[in-house]
C-alpha cells in the first residue's frame, strides 16, 4: 500500500513512456504495457519507464530529456479492434495527431511539437499502438482482445530496444513495491478485482 | 426565450446568429461554448457545456479509502496532485487522523510548486497566444525588443543577438510547416494589439518557460518519489527524511533539500523577472479590452489553501483565506463551510442527470450521479452530432453547484478578491501595487485580464511562499523532528464503522472538494465537486447562469469566424474539463472547430 520513494530521478537517456487513462478501459493500454514491461524485465541504467497518464504538456520536460523515446498508446488507426501496430521514426507524431481517441493525445501531440520547437527532440522515436475496442467504460479495464495484445506489444518493444542497443533481461526476483511504475492500488490485478459491481453495488 | 434577465442579473438575448466553438481548450479538456451575437457581433447569450461524463462513486464504491487518492489522481490530466491531496484530507477528516508537521510542510511545498508550475504553463502555453501574435513577432526588430526587455526587467537574456537567434529559430520552425503549438490560433486578427517587439519578447519567454518547466518538476520527484504522478499517503507523506547522512535508500537527504532550495530561488527569479514584467507589458496594451468580468464582480468563493498549521483547515491557518463575496460587496466576506448541507448544493435541472426530486439541490454527501441524456425540443442535430443545444432544457454533463443558491466564480481571481476583502496585507500590497502601476481602479480586476493578472500575482506569491515554507520545515527538521507520517490509525480495525469526511482546498484553477462516506472500512460514496464544475456550470432551476456564461456576455467580437475573444475569456479561467469528466463520443474532433448558424 505504501510505496516508498523512487530514487531514479533524472538520469536517463531512454524513456519508455506509457500514456492514457487506466480508468477508461482500453485507454489504459499504454500504461498497462509499461506496468507489465517493468514487472517482467530489468533494464540497464539510463532507461526510465514512465506511467505518463494523461499529463499532456506536463510530460514535455521528460520527453525533452530523452535521447530515445518509446511510446505505448491506444491509437485510432481505423483498423480492426485490438490490432497492434509499430511505428518508427518521423511518422510517429502524425499518428499521435491523426484521429484522437482521447484528449490526452491532443496534449501529447503538442508535447512532441513543443519538443521540436525547443530544439530537444529525441534522436530515435518509436510507437507501439493498439486499436482500442472500448473506451467509454468508466472504471473498466482492458477488453480481452486488447489485453491479449500486451505481451505481443512487449515483444515489439523488445525488438525496438534491441535495435537501439539497449540491454535488458528477465527479472529473476519479484519487483519491489518501490520500483513500481504506479501506485499499487492501480496495478491491474487490484484495479480489476476491486471494481464496484454495476449499479454501484459493493463487491 | 429571445430577451430575458436572469435571476443573477444578466440580460440574455438569443435572437441573433449562433456561434459554436467546440472545443475551446487549446490543449487539455473538452468543452463547448455556444453564443448568440447581435448585429454588431456582440455576445448576447452564452451557453457552456461539458460534453463528458464522470462519477467517482462508480469507480470507488467498495474500495479501500486509503487507495482513493491514487484513483482521483487519474480523473484529471492536469491537476493530479491536488486531487490526491484533497482525497487524503477527506479520509483523514473522516477518521480523525492528524498528520505530522513535516508532512504538512511537504504537502504545502508540493502544492506551491504545482501552483507555480501550473500558472507558468497556463500563462505561456495555454493563454499567452490569445494575446500574443507569433506571426507579428517574426517582423520585430531584435534591437528594439532588447531595449523593451531591458526597460522592464533585469532579466539577463536580453541582448539584440539573443532575440535575433530566437526569431530565426521560430522562423525556421514556421517555415518548415510544422506550426505545432502555434497551429490553432488566429494570427493577424485585428484583436491582437501588441507591437511586434512585445510579441517577440513574449514568444521568446514562451520558449524559456518551456525550459524552466524542466527544473520545477524536480520538487515533485524529490518529495513525491515519482513524477508525473507523485505518491501520497493518508496520514502524512510517504517519504522519509534523513539529513545527517545519505541514509536509507530513497530518504530525502540534505543534498536533495539543497536542490529543492536552489529550484525555489530559480523559480522566484523567473517569475519575478520574466512572468510578472510580461504580464504588465501585455496588460498595458489591452487596458481598453475590459470585458469578461461576468460573475467576478458579483459572486466569488474560495475554500482556502496552504494550511500554516498542520491539521487546521480554518482561516486561523490558511495562508490564502476561505470566504465568499456576494453582489460585489468587498466589505462583507462570508465563511464557507463545505460540511453545511445548506451551503453547497448541486442541481441537475439543466444537467444530463436525474434526481428523485428534479429541481432539488443535493449536498455532496447525499450526492447521486445517475445519467439521463436527452436533448431539449429546440436543440438542433442528433444526440451523437449536436448542432445547437437547447439551454432551456438539459444541456450539460456538468452539474450546477451553488453556494447558498448562488452561482459562484472560483479560481485565482476569486482567491485574491477574498484575501483582499479579508484585508490580507501581502495580497493587498501586490494588488494595489499592480493597479497603481497600470493606473487602474480595483474594479478593473473584474475582467478577463483581471483573472489573468491575479493568476500571475499568485504565481509570484506561491514562488516566494515556497521559500518561507521550506525554511520553516528545515528549521523544524533541525530540531530533530523527522516524522513524516502518522500510522496510528492505518489499520482499518482502528476505524469507526461509519464515518463521513470532507477534504477541501484550492486547486490552481479553484475550489476543490471531495466528500466521502466510509462504511465498514470501505468507501460507500465518493463525490467530488471540481473547480471547472463551478465555473463552467450550466443554469440552475432559478435560471442563474454560471461563471463562463456570464463572463462572455457583452463581449464584442472582431470576427465571429475567429472567436479569439471567446477563447481569451474562457482560457482566463484555466479550464480543465478532462477533470470535470471525459470524452463521450470517442471519434475525436478537430482541435478548433467553429460553426456559425
Amino acid at each position: 500500500m505504501t510505496d516508498a520513494v523512487d530514487t531514479c530521478h533524472h538520469n536517463f537517456d531512454t524513456l519508455i513512456l506509457g500514456i492514457g487513462n487506466v480508468l477508461w478501459a482500453d485507454e489504459g493500454f499504454g500504461v498497462r504495457c509499461i506496468e507489465a514491461l517493468n514487472e517482467r524485465y530489468e533494464f540497464e541504467p539510463g532507461v526510465r519507464l514512465m506511467d505518463g497518464g494523461t499529463q499532456g504538456i506536463f510530460l514535455l520536460p521528460w520527453v525533452r530529456s530523452a535521447g530515445r523515446l518509446l511510446i505505448f498508446d491506444a491509437i485510432d488507426f481505423g483498423l480492426a479492434p485490438a490490432t497492434l501496430k509499430l511505428i518508427i521514426g518521423d511518422a510517429v507524431p502524425s499518428y499521435m495527431a491523426a484521429k484522437k481517441v482521447s484528449m490526452h493525445q491532443a496534449g501529447f501531440q503538442e508535447v512532441l511539437s513543443s519538443a521540436k520547437l525547443s530544439g530537444e527532440f529525441p534522436g530515435q522515436v518509436a510507437l507501439v499502438g493498439v486499436q482500442p475496442a472500448i473506451l467509454n467504460d468508466y472504471g473498466g479495464s482492458l477488453t480481452p482482445g486488447v489485453k491479449a495484445q500486451v505481451e505481443p506489444a512487449l515483444a515489439l518493444a523488445r525488438e525496438v530496444l534491441q535495435d537501439w542497443g539497449i540491454e535488458f533481461e528477465r527479472r529473476k526476483t519479484v519487483l519491489p513495491a518501490r520500483e513500481r511504475t504506479g501506485p499499487g492500488a492501480l496495478a491491474i490485478h487490484d484495479y480489476e478485482h476491486g471494481r464496484p459491481l454495476p449499479g454501484g453495488a459493493r463487491p | 426565450m429571445s430577451k430575458t434577465v436572469t435571476a443573477n442579473g444578466f440580460a440574455l438575448d438569443d435572437s441573433g446568429q449562433r456561434v459554436v466553438v467546440d472545443p475551446v481548450c487549446r490543449i487539455e479538456g473538452h468543452l463547448r461554448i455556444e453564443v448568440n451575437v447581435d448585429e454588431n457581433n456582440t455576445i448576447r447569450n452564452a451557453v457552456s457545456t461539458g460534453n463528458m461524463w464522470r462519477g467517482l462513486e462508480i469507480i470507488l464504491k467498495g474500495r479501500d479509502p486509503r487507495d482513493a487518492w491514487a484513483f482521483t489522481e487519474r480523473i484529471c490530466g492536469v491537476c493530479t496532485g491536488v486531487h490526491a491531496l484533497v482525497s487524503c484530507r477527506a479520509v483523514e477528516d473522516a477518521l480523525a487522523i492528524e498528520i505530522p508537521k513535516n508532512a504538512n510542510s511537504i504537502r504545502n511545498l508540493m502544492m506551491l510548486a504545482q501552483y507555480t508550475q501550473d500558472h507558468l504553463v497556463h500563462f505561456y502555453h495555454l493563454h499567452a497566444l490569445d494575446w500574443v501574435d507569433v506571426v507579428s513577432a517574426l517582423s520585430a526588430d531584435p534591437a528594439a525588443t532588447s531595449a523593451l526587455q531591458q526597460s522592464i526587467s533585469p532579466w539577463p537574456k536580453s541582448s539584440p543577438g539573443y532575440f535575433r537567434d530566437v526569431q530565426n529559430r521560430i522562423k525556421r520552425f514556421v517555415e518548415s510547416g510544422q506550426l505545432g503549438p502555434f497551429a490553432n490560433a488566429y494570427w493577424g486578427s485585428p484583436a491582437y494589439k501588441l507591437p511586434a517587439e512585445a510579441n517577440l519578447m513574449a514568444v521568446t519567454h514562451y520558449l524559456e518557460a518551456l525550459d524552466f518547466q524542466k527544473e520545477i518538476v524536480k520538487i515533485h520527484t524529490i518529495f513525491g518519489g515519482r513524477n508525473p504522478h507523485p505518491n501520497w499517503l493518508v496520514g502524512g507523506m510517504p517519504c522519509s527524511i534523513n539529513v545527517n547522512d545519505t541514509g536509507a535508500v530513497g530518504a530525502v537527504n540534505m543534498a536533495w533539500l539543497n536542490q529543492v532550495s536552489d529550484i525555489i530561488d530559480k523559480s522566484i527569479t523567473f517569475v519575478d523577472q520574466v512572468y510578472i514584467p510580461d504580464l504588465k507589458a501585455i496588460a498595458s496594451f489591452y487596458k481598453d479590452w475590459n470585458y469578461g468580468g461576468g460573475l467576478s464582480g458579483k459572486n466569488v468563493m474560495a475554500y482556502g489553501e496552504f494550511p500554516a498549521i498542520a491539521n487546521n483547515y480554518t482561516n486561523e491557518s490558511w495562508m490564502l483565506p476561505n470566504g465568499a463575496i456576494l453582489n460585489g460587496d468587498l466589505g462583507t466576506v462570508y465563511d464557507v463551510d463545505p460540511r453545511d448541507p445548506e451551503q453547497i448544493r448541486e442541481f441537475v435541472t439543466h444537467s444530463w442527470y436525474q434526481y428523485p426530486d428534479p429541481d432539488a439541490g443535493l449536498h455532496p454527501w447525499d450526492g447521486v450521479t445517475e445519467p439521463r441524456f436527452e436533448l431539449g425540443p429546440n436543440a438542433k442535430g442528433t444526440k451523437t452530432n449536436i448542432e445547437a443545444l437547447d439551454e432551456a432544457a438539459k444541456y450539460s454533463w456538468l452539474k450546477a453547484p451553488r453556494w447558498r443558491g448562488n452561482a459562484m466564480e472560483v479560481g485565482p481571481l476569486a482567491r485574491y478578491l477574498v484575501a483582499y476583502a479579508r484585508g490580507q496585507e501581502d495580497i493587498r500590497a501586490q494588488v494595489d501595487g499592480l493597479l497603481a502601476e497600470l493606473g487602474l481602479p480595483i474594479t478593473a480586476l473584474f475582467s478577463t485580464l483581471g483573472r489573468t493578472a491575479a493568476r500571475g500575482l499568485e504565481c509570484s506569491w506561491t514562488a516566494h511562499k515556497m521559500r518561507v515554507v521550506f525554511d520553516e520545515m528545515l528549521a523544524n527538521i533541525k530540531t530533530g523532528d523527522v516524522a513524516t507520517a502518522n500510522m496510528q490509525k492505518w489499520e482499518p480495525e482502528t476505524w469507526p464503522a461509519d464515518a463521513r469526511g470532507v477534504g477541501f482546498g484550492e486547486a490552481p484553477r479553484g475550489a476543490l472538494g471531495h466528500w466521502i462516506h466510509i462504511q465498514d472500512t470501505k468507501l460507500a460514496n465518493y463525490q467530488a465537486v471540481v473547480p471547472t464544475t463551478w465555473n463552467a456550470s450550466p443554469r440552475d432551476p432559478q435560471g442563474n447562469i454560471g461563471a463562463y456564461e456570464a463572463a462572455l456576455l457583452g463581449t464584442p467580437m472582431a470576427n465571429p469566424e475567429q472567436p479569439l475573444e471567446i477563447l481569451r475569456t474562457i482560457h482566463s479561467f484555466d479550464p480543465c474539463l478532462a477533470c470535470a469528466s471525459h470524452v463521450m463520443s470517442p471519434d475525436g474532433r478537430e482541435l478548433a472547430h467553429v460553426r456559425i448558424r
